[in-house]
């Protein structure tokens, strides 16, 4: 029987992934930005497994409202990518080094 | 094993299947495409745990929607240019290394092995007569309206944000000013100018 331990363990292992993923995809910001959905993804599921297992409909609606701001996010980041690309023709992390952080 | 944990098991294998891929293949394209597959083995496991709404909103917003744009971004810009993967091998270790160490960290941490004693998904909505739609709609438009609202203009913001960070404004560029084209009067055109005479029949 799948219980609410399986949805949590696929979670992680999602999260996990996408750790990862940022670490050894240091030069893309494109896939970062693509690691960065997977997180929130699997934070999703987790609320979703939450919602489902003790009947409580408060995890389903922030849900919604993570897909709103991440939907939201990922439209602006996209836009700065976009105008980053336009002033220095690079989207290598290792390049955009102005600000000296 | 019944029929359920096999569909389980099937999807969750694709979805992790499918994120590794979008970590770690070359294509940014085909990252795009590998995380469409993530997002769609979500949609169904969503649906196994009966929050068919929410299943279908993450199709059409982050398939029909934030993907397609991650797409169009991709191929805007010029794939030839984009980074190689020179430090793929010698940040591999490391990613590799916090995400083993933090999975076992997850995992003890959230009882997994006593969760899983538990039971089966509860269908709340079916409990009261409803569709999962009607009972997360009922909640959200009562208890959650003010988030809700708020959301609303979040969206709006970011619109306006996204357009403002990518519109160019370029000079020297012959464009129509529609305000300048309504906003003109008779005056501004049209001059009338009285001749003197009788000069241009004389010469004749």
């Amino acid at each position: 029987m799948i219980t609410l331990g399986h949805y949590l363990v696929l979670g992680a292992i999602l999260f996990c992934v996408s750790v990862a993923g940022i670490f050894i995809n240091r030069k893309n910001v494109i896939i970062l930005l693509m690691a960065l959905e997977l997180m929130l993804l699997a934070v999703n599921m987790n609320f979703v497994a939450f919602s489902a297992f003790l009947g409580d409909a408060g995890g389903q609606i922030f849900v919604f409202f993570i897909l709103t701001v991440a939907a939201a996010e990922s439209a602006i980041g996209l836009a700065i990518l976009v105008l980053l690309f336009r002033n220095r023709a690079t989207i290598n992390v290792e390049e955009l080094d102005t600000m000296k952080g | 094993m019944s029929f359920e944990a096999l569909l389980f098991y099937f999807f969750a294998s694709v979805m992790v299947a499918a994120s590794l891929a979008v970590v770690t293949l070359r294509n940014p394209v085909h990252c795009a495409l590998a995380l469409v597959l993530t997002f769609f083995t979500c949609a169904c496991l969503w649906l196994l745990l009966r929050a068919e709404f929410l299943a279908i909103a993450l199709v059409l917003v982050y398939v029909g929607a934030v993907m397609v744009l991650f797409l169009f971004v991709v191929m805007m810009l010029d794939i030839k240019t984009l980074p190689g993967r020179e430090g793929f091998t010698s940040y591999l270790p490391a990613g590799l290394l916090v995400a083993a160490v933090m999975l076992a960290e997850l995992v003890g941490l959230m009882g997994a092995r006593k969760l899983m004693a538990g039971g089966p998904v509860r269908d709340a909505a079916a409990e009261q007569g409803l569709s999962n739609t009607e009972w997360l709609g009922r909640t959200l438009f009562s208890d959650y309206i003010l988030p809700f609202e708020i959301a609303a203009v979040i969206l709006t913001v970011a619109i306006v944000a996204a357009v403002a960070l990518t519109l160019r404004r370029r000079p020297n560029v012959r464009t129509q000013d529609p305000a300048a084209q309504a906003a003109t009067r008779k005056s501004d055109r049209l001059h009338l100018v009285d001749l003197p005479r009788g000069n241009g029949s004389k010469q004749a």
